[in-house]
């Protein structure tokens, strides 16, 4: 945990270790390939690993971590204890049911563990305390009956009492729990202490245990620091992928999505950069926001590498679980085009995406107009209109009264006067026709109702 | 037992030159029985390109599709209009009955952000129809649109240069449009099946309101096809408005 509180599972160049008071805490695999031991001097460590990464020991990163990991674990729970530095602990007999089962809540436990970036040893019991002492052990039993917790529990060592006592306990000759079980009560009250006493007690579940319970946090965010220094692309999403598991997971325990979210990117020097996600639809799965993410960090310009980037998330929107097919697994995409609208818009940029709408204005420019897909439709009636308007009217030349475009145009319908926009402005007065070209495509041809009357070509007939 | 030749007339992949494939999945119907008729799958096909060659811009190339557009919007699936050359007119769209909430259009500087976006398109479910205006498109790319196309279920539909009927093409139809007397021409060059070589003629296709009036109450009829004489009366009738405006 005080590794991964940095690194988040994220592989590095050099062999990394935590230290904390010149003694080496915890160390990485390529750390630990070296020779590096829990424990060890700083001294001895960098004379064996010269290109060691350490850090101090940051107990407020873990903690961060460790609150991190309680709100994604919300979505199979709302009790949630914490045992800080590192332990979790979940009350999920009230969701064993839902997720099908205790192997399959440890399942997926561990599937988010490791998309997230850590390592865990998972147990259950039937107790609380009994499962923080397995999970301790680093002994991933999942135990659901509780007459088989008292054997299992005895084969445990002392350690996972962390009482402070355990020279004292061994110096009596008692190794493990059973050998604890073994002694009398009235005296082991009296050398070490009701308390211990009492963890037993509680670990059998003749006591209650009452733990406190996490409370959701309103807002998600969420922070990794790079174990090198990236540019790529491809480097910083296989970080933010990390991120967005995590808030998926919150996202879940919220039983909610959300519409926007931003990725700051740090920089030595240079201010951050932003990247921010608007999506089209609420969501909330970390597949989904990962493709959007690429293409935004495809194009974006980094000033400098990127040492640290956050996930930060603001408002976040009630979303249901969506039905699934009775005869396929796969969720259907049939109709869910804001996810389409999404990723295309992530790339070519929010304006290049658009729907269409009618106006209520009898100008022809204004008739038509972007609008968001999907929108609300007017139903209005125009005449015939063209299929294609040009986006601005090209100017046509007149030959004996008579427009021309690669030749004559006869001129075959009309005119429709459109005379409006005094009040805005954008006042026009012109007369529209119908024209047929030398090359034979029809047009939409008006002209100036000005002295001028000059003629311009405006739409085309398809 | 049923013979191994009855069998492989039964498979939907295998067709003898000389007539129609049976395709395994219906066509779009194109409204125009005469279309239809000549086209694998009665309509157009699903699942695969289409190119349309038009002879120029303007002569009809949106409404021979207009039909099977208005009918995929109706069921709920979205029409891409990708990289079009104008912008796309909402009036004359919803007049040829184009649900409007369905239409999505994309609009794209580069030749590369046009293709992605249409293999984006093709490949969601989400979209009915794809309709896609490349500036430059080479066999590979094509061929690349092509296997998008057959992982979706849309109509894909390709605008090109007629000077692309030389070229080769992944695509399962190409049909190129010009103009003949008082309607559309479309020779189809590629499908499954045996080669056409007559166009079909569709008539009305460009037809305008052949009334030089300015009442506005006329609409479109369908059915007339340029008859000459309200043409040459608006024709001579026009400069005279003109002049008195």
């Amino acid at each position: 945990m005080p590794l991964e509180a940095f690194q988040r599972g994220l592989p590095s160049p050099e062999p990394r270790a935590v230290a904390e008071r010149q003694r080496i805490l915890a160390c990485d695999a390529k750390a630990a390939a070296r020779g590096l031991r829990a424990g060890m001097p700083v001294a001895a460590a960098l004379a064996l690993a010269p290109g060691l990464r350490l850090r101090e020991r940051d107990a407020a990163a873990e903690t961060e971590a460790l609150l991190g990991i309680a709100a994604w674990a919300m979505q199979c729970t709302p009790s949630v204890a914490l045992e800080f530095p590192d332990l979790m602990l979940l009350e999920v007999s009230g969701s064993l049911k839902l997720f099908g089962g205790l192997a399959q809540i440890a399942a997926r436990l561990r599937q988010g563990f490791a998309a997230m970036g850590y390592s865990a040893c998972l147990a259950a019991a039937p107790t609380a305390r009994a499962a923080s002492w397995f999970a301790r052990s680093g002994k991933p039993c999942l135990i659901a009956d509780a007459a088989l917790l008292e054997d299992e529990l005895r084969t445990l060592p002392l350690l996972v009492l962390q009482s402070g006592k355990d020279e004292a306990l061994s110096s009596i000759g008692a190794g493990s729990i059973a050998d604890l079980l073994a002694l009398p009560r009235d005296g082991l009250a009296r050398r070490f202490g009701q308390g211990l006493l009492d963890a037993l007690d509680q670990a059998l579940g003749r006591l209650p245990d009452p733990r406190g319970f996490c409370v959701l946090p309103e807002k998600f965010c969420a922070a990794i620091e790079l174990p090198a220094e990236a540019t790529q692309a491809e480097a910083l999403l296989f970080a933010a992928q990390r991120l967005l598991a995590q808030l998926e997971g919150f996202l879940a325990a919220r039983a909610a999505g959300t519409r926007r979210l931003a990725l700051n990117l740090s920089h030595r020097a240079a201010p951050a950069t932003r990247i921010e996600l608007g999506l089209v639809a609420v969501c909330r799965e970390a597949g989904h926001f990962a493709l959007l993410l690429r293409e935004q960090l495809q194009r974006t310009a980094l000033p400098e590498p990127v040492r640290s980037i956050a996930l930060e998330v603001q408002a976040i929107e009630p979303l249901a679980h969506a039905n699934r097919n009775l005869f396929s697994d796969e969720l259907s995409e049939e109709g869910n085009w804001p996810r389409l609208i999404e990723r295309l818009r992530s790339r070519l940029g929010t304006a290049a995406v658009h729907g269409i709408a009618l106006c209520a204005d009898h100008r022809p420019e204004r008739a038509s107009a972007e609008a968001e897909p999907g929108a609300k439709q007017l139903a209005l009636d125009f005449d015939l209109r063209p299929f294609w308007l040009l986006e601005r009217p090209q100017a046509l030349e007149e030959k004996e009264s008579i427009p021309c475009r690669h030749g004559p145009l006869k001129l075959l319908a009309g005119p429709e006067r459109i005379e409006s926009g005094w009040w805005d402005g954008a006042d026009m007065a012109r007369d529209y026709f119908i024209a047929r070209a030398a090359d034979r495509a029809l047009l939409w041809v008006y002209r100036e109702r000005s002295p001028a009357g000059a003629w311009y070509l405006h739409g085309i007939f398809s | 037992m049923p013979s191994l030749a009855a069998g492989l007339e039964q498979h939907p992949g295998i067709w003898r030159g000389a007539e129609l494939a049976r395709s395994a999945c219906p066509g779009i119907a194109s409204g125009f029985a005469s279309l239809d008729a000549e086209l694998p799958g009665g309509g157009w096909p699903r699942g695969a390109l289409t190119e349309i060659l038009p002879q120029h811009e303007g002569i009809g190339e949106l409404r021979v599709l207009g039909p099977a557009l208005a009918q995929l919007a109706a069921q709920g699936k979205c029409i891409a209009w990708i990289a079009p050359p104008y912008l796309p007119y909402a009036p004359a769209l919803a007049a040829a009955g184009i649900d409007l909430a369905r239409v999505l259009i994309v609009k794209t500087t580069k030749d590369g952000d046009s293709l992605w976006a249409a293999e984006q398109a093709l490949g969601s479910a989400a979209c009915g129809g794809v309709l896609v205006w490349p500036r430059d498109i080479r066999y590979p790319q094509l061929r690349r649109l092509q296997l998008a196309a057959e992982d979706g279920r849309c109509l894909a539909v390709l605008f090109r240069p007629t000077q692309a009927a030389r070229e080769p093409t992944p695509a399962v139809l190409r049909i190129a449009l010009a103009t003949a007397d008082g309607g559309l021409a479309l020779s189809i060059l590629k499908r499954r099946g045996a080669p056409l070589s007559r166009p079909i003629f569709l008539p009305a296709l460009s037809a305008p309101p052949a009334v030089a009036s300015s009442s506005p109450t006329h609409r479109f009829d369908a059915h007339v096809v340029d008859s000459p004489t309200p043409a040459a009366v608006a024709a001579g009738s026009v400069p005279a408005r003109l002049a008195l405006a």
